[in-house]
């Protein structure tokens, strides 16, 4: 059964990524990385992690993404993104051959070591094998070992939030900025000959 | 394959992890709407969480699940940014990408 959602889902999950990363249009991007999510969320579910999967769906595909297509909307959503132009000479190549090397170290990493991945000691007291649900384990964890990092990431939200506050208000003076003469230019500038 | 003798692993949720971060790398490195690249960067961060979930579960340890946690509000933090920057260079520059960043230049 699980092997049968596992492979369900990561079908989702890879069509999802494929149209993020080679849709045309970001609005399909944006609808794709929902697929890719939500996937993920049923493979939290699969494992036993009920409570990461709520919170994928409600933060990831009910905030980030919308939060996503809101500013698509606010900024235009004819743009289209021409993908057989190379911006920089041999960028794609090099960007498909470091994925390509990625992919492989980490694959290799992997089938080496495939029967035995984790060698650290297994937990003594947060075992994921014990009596309480998930949640109540988490919230225990998260208010007993992990509180420091917790009050801290308080602090993180309010300097994101106040951040997002002050980079989105309309400057005074507002005028939009000239386009520049020439987008190649390499700083050379040619001397000026006096008559 | 995936339902070999010794039934279904958790391996595979790693190699399913490692694919997905080596498609949003590579949508980052290609892309040039600033906002697609913000897509692959969760992408990324996406197949990070799959593979604490199934370390976590390898270990029999719920430290796995706390560090997505984290993880999820980082990220949410991150896209609040992210899309202030955003939409602060595209009041100037409407239909900037990723490239004109060199405008910066003095």
């Amino acid at each position: 059964m699980e092997a049968a959602i596992f492979i369900v889902c990561a079908a989702i999950v890879l069509v999802g990524a494929f149209g993020v990363v080679l849709s045309k249009h970001p609005v399909h991007s944006a609808l794709s990385l929902v697929a890719t999510l939500f996937g993920v969320a049923v493979l939290f579910l699969n494992q036993n992690a009920q409570l990461l999967a709520v919170v994928q769906v409600i933060v990831y595909t009910g905030a980030i993404v919308v939060l996503i297509l809101f500013v698509l909307m606010l900024l235009g959503v004819d743009t289209q993104d021409d993908l057989s132009v190379d911006p920089i000479v041999g960028q794609r190549a090099l960007a498909y051959l470091a994925g390509l090397a990625l992919l492989g170290s980490l694959l290799s990493v992997f089938i080496v070591n495939r029967d035995d991945l984790v060698t650290g000691r297994h937990s003594a007291t947060a075992a994921l094998s014990g009596d309480l649900s998930n949640i109540a384990q988490l919230g225990r964890q998260i208010f007993t070992t992990w509180i420091f990092a917790f009050e801290i990431t308080s602090g993180l939200l309010t300097v994101a939030v106040i951040g997002a506050v002050v980079m989105a208000r309309r400057p005074s003076s507002y005028e939009p900025m000239p386009e520049p003469e020439s987008m190649d230019d390499d700083g050379y500038e040619p001397e000026q000959v006096e008559a | 394959m995936i339902v070999a003798a010794q039934g279904f692993q958790p391996y595979w949720y790693l190699v399913l992890g490692a694919l997905l971060f080596t498609i949003g790398t590579v949508g980052l490195l290609v892309r040039r709407n600033p906002l697609v690249m913000l897509m692959c960067v969760e992408l990324m961060l996406n197949a990070v969480n799959l593979t604490f979930v199934t370390f976590g579960r390898m270990l029999d340890d719920i430290g796995g699940q706390v560090i997505v946690f984290f993880v999820l509000v980082v990220a949410a933090a991150e896209v609040v940014v992210g899309l202030g920057i955003i939409v602060a260079v595209s009041r100037r520059r409407p239909n900037a990408t990723a490239d004109d960043v060199s405008a910066l230049r003095g």
